[in-house]
């Protein structure tokens, strides 16, 4: 589904500055893939996930999706394979529009936009529907502002709208990072629902280790801007914390890392 | 005081002209989120387009429409400035409305101003509004529905039932969200440089429009016309909010709110006018302060005071 080759990226090129945040990544997702993707800052977990969204042009390599090319595509372009959600819950939704709105927008997810009304009856009340199954309580507030929602709702209602048009790839990055723990756990869980219900294939960048075994059929851990780790299946399946930091340092080659990955 | 009773009916009048002006500024600025400068450039170029082709004998709707192109135009060249060259926003529209200055020159044959000659009479007859309407309905010499007043008025409700329309479409809504988050826009597939563009043609062009009528109304196009207008539309956005920022929530409302507000920036200038002999240049002077002071309030009111949360009574911790 997805498939990435050897795709390099280098920010501030030729200052004092320059970081080579991916330095030349391959990665194959099968259909029906969930992959969670960790490492510690500045590891090119979440420039990785940038690069697949299509934030800014990579420097080297190629990105397709779905067997579609899409490495000289920009964003919004690549919009109707991906569905994101973003660490800060106020990127992903129009704190000024409605509720009801958000959910049009994304329903029309790669869609030519025209001159047609933008919210139609029939779709109100699946919406309405999906919100219920959502239990936050916000079927009822189809027509509130997004901007009166807490975190939690908002990242809850993103989640919702991308999926709402079905995504070959979901992009999920770090995003119960800003939530209290128990907001997080249930975004989470609504995380799994969603991609089980769909068999959305999945990227998930969290530096929450535990998260990263629990979550998903596969997981990968990035150093330096490379992947360093991959394990899939059975062997992820039995996982623990302790053998993942143990793995992490036979690679990298230092255990300095040990506390940062930890405490983060 | 009866000066100014006397004057109102003018000043409504100029306020609802400017107040289509003013709901274009409400689309860059409120919905857009872009301070858009090039309507002091493009409102004069809706005036002198007007102007010319009227003058030369043109149908009055096929210059409304013309002047509405070339206010299209200009927001376009603005919109590229921003979206394809990168410069930012502000400073795009700078250029343009410098730009405007001698282009509009130019489409008055290099005059600071034209004049529309309405000592014919047929030819003021040819005009949708003009400031001699405002006296001969006084006087009884033209119907009561050729006043300024009424036919603005509906011209203004057309205005804002279209866009209202439009606003709700799922283009406009990709408007929408581009103005009030591009990042969310472009995840769910919004062009957002197309939207800025559109956005800021579709506001130059009411702008035009505007300045079409206003050159209708006071029978001749400036070239100095449009100067301060952003300053205008604002002082209109931010009356109406503050006016009847609680009572109109709906969007529609909202532009009728900022038309309104650019009534009684009118009025309330008029009546600075009339009841305390300023001298007539001062005017700038004040509304940019009026504008700066209300600007302000939103900022203040948030840093200095807060609101108050009961305290005392019983705890339910």
């Amino acid at each position: 589904m997805l498939e990435v080759k050897d795709i390099w990226k280098v920010f501030n090129a030729g200052t004092v500055n320059e970081k080579q945040a991916l330095r030349g990544v391959s990665l194959t997702l099968n259909d029906g893939d969930f992959c969670t993707v960790i490492g510690g800052n500045g590891a090119g977990k979440s420039t990785l996930l940038n690069a697949v969204a299509g934030t800014w042009p990579v420097d080297g390599g190629t990105i397709s999706i779905g067997g579609v090319n899409v490495t000289h595509l920009p964003d919004y372009k690549r919009a109707p394979y991906i569905g994101r959600v973003f660490q800060d819950p106020m990127l992903g939704t129009a704190p000024t529009m409605q509720i009801l709105e958000n959910l049009a927008l994304a329903a029309r997810r790669g869609q030519r936009r025209g001159l047609r009304w933008g919210v139609n009856k029939a779709e109100k009340d699946r919406y309405q529907e999906m919100l219920k199954n959502l239990d936050l309580g916000l079927e009822d507030r189809l027509t509130s502002k997004v901007g009166l929602l807490s975190g939690g709702q908002r990242q809850a209602l993103t989640l919702l709208m991308a999926s709402l048009k079905k995504p070959k790839l979901l992009l999920l990055d770090e995003h119960t990072a800003a939530l209290d723990p128990k907001t997080a756990a249930k975004v989470l869980e609504l995380s799994d629902r969603i991609v089980a219900e769909s068999q959305l294939t999945t990227m998930m960048v969290t530096h929450n280790m535990k998260d990263a075994i629990q979550h998903g059929n596969r997981l990968i851990m990035m150093y330096d801007g490379k992947i360093v780790i991959d394990v899939s299946g059975e062997e992820k399946k039995k996982l623990t914390v302790p053998q993942l930091l143990e793995l992490f340092n036979k690679v990298s080659g230092s255990d300095e890392a040990d506390d940062k990955l930890l405490l983060s | 005081m009866l000066s100014f009773i006397g004057a109102l009916p003018g000043a409504v009048s100029q306020g609802l002209i400017w107040g289509i002006m003013a709901v274009g500024v409400y689309i860059t600025y409120k919905i857009l989120d872009i301070a858009d400068l090039t309507v002091d450039g493009s409102f004069c170029t809706g005036g002198a387009v007007f102007v010319v082709l009227f003058g030369s004998g043109a149908n009055l709707w096929l210059a409304m429409l013309a002047a509405l192109a070339a206010g299209l135009l200009a927001g376009l060249v603005t919109g590229l400035l921003h979206t394809a060259c990168g410069i930012p926003a502000i400073l795009a529209g700078i250029l343009t409305q410098l730009a405007l200055w001698s282009v509009n020159l130019a489409i008055m044959g290099m005059k600071a101003n034209v004049a529309i000659n309405v000592t014919d009479p047929a030819n003021l007859d040819r005009l949708l509004v003009s400031l001699r309407f405002v006296q001969d309905v006084a006087k009884g010499t033209r119907p009561f529905y050729r006043h300024p007043i009424l036919v603005v008025g509906v011209f203004s409700l057309a205005i804002i039932s279209v866009l209202y329309w439009f606003f709700g479409t799922e283009l406009g809504a990709s408007l929408r969200a581009t103005g009030a988050n591009p990042n969310m826009a472009r995840a769910q597939g919004i062009n957002t440089d197309t939207g800025k563009v559109l956005g800021l043609m579709l506001s130059n062009g009411l702008v035009a429009l505007s300045g079409a009528l206003l050159s209708q109304y006071q029978s001749f196009a400036d070239s100095s016309m449009g100067k301060g207008a952003i300053v205008i539309g604002l002082a209109a956005v931010i009356i109406g909010q503050v006016v009847f920022g609680r009572i109109f929530r709906n969007f529609a409302l909202k532009m009728l709110a900022v038309s309104l507000g650019a009534v009684i920036y009118y009025a309330v200038i008029q009546a600075v006018v009339s009841l305390s002999n300023i001298n007539t240049n001062y005017l700038k002077l004040i509304s940019a302060v009026i504008v700066a002071v209300f600007l302000s309030i939103p900022y203040w009111k948030g840093k200095y005071f807060h609101a108050k949360v009961k305290t005392g009574g019983a705890s339910h911790a």
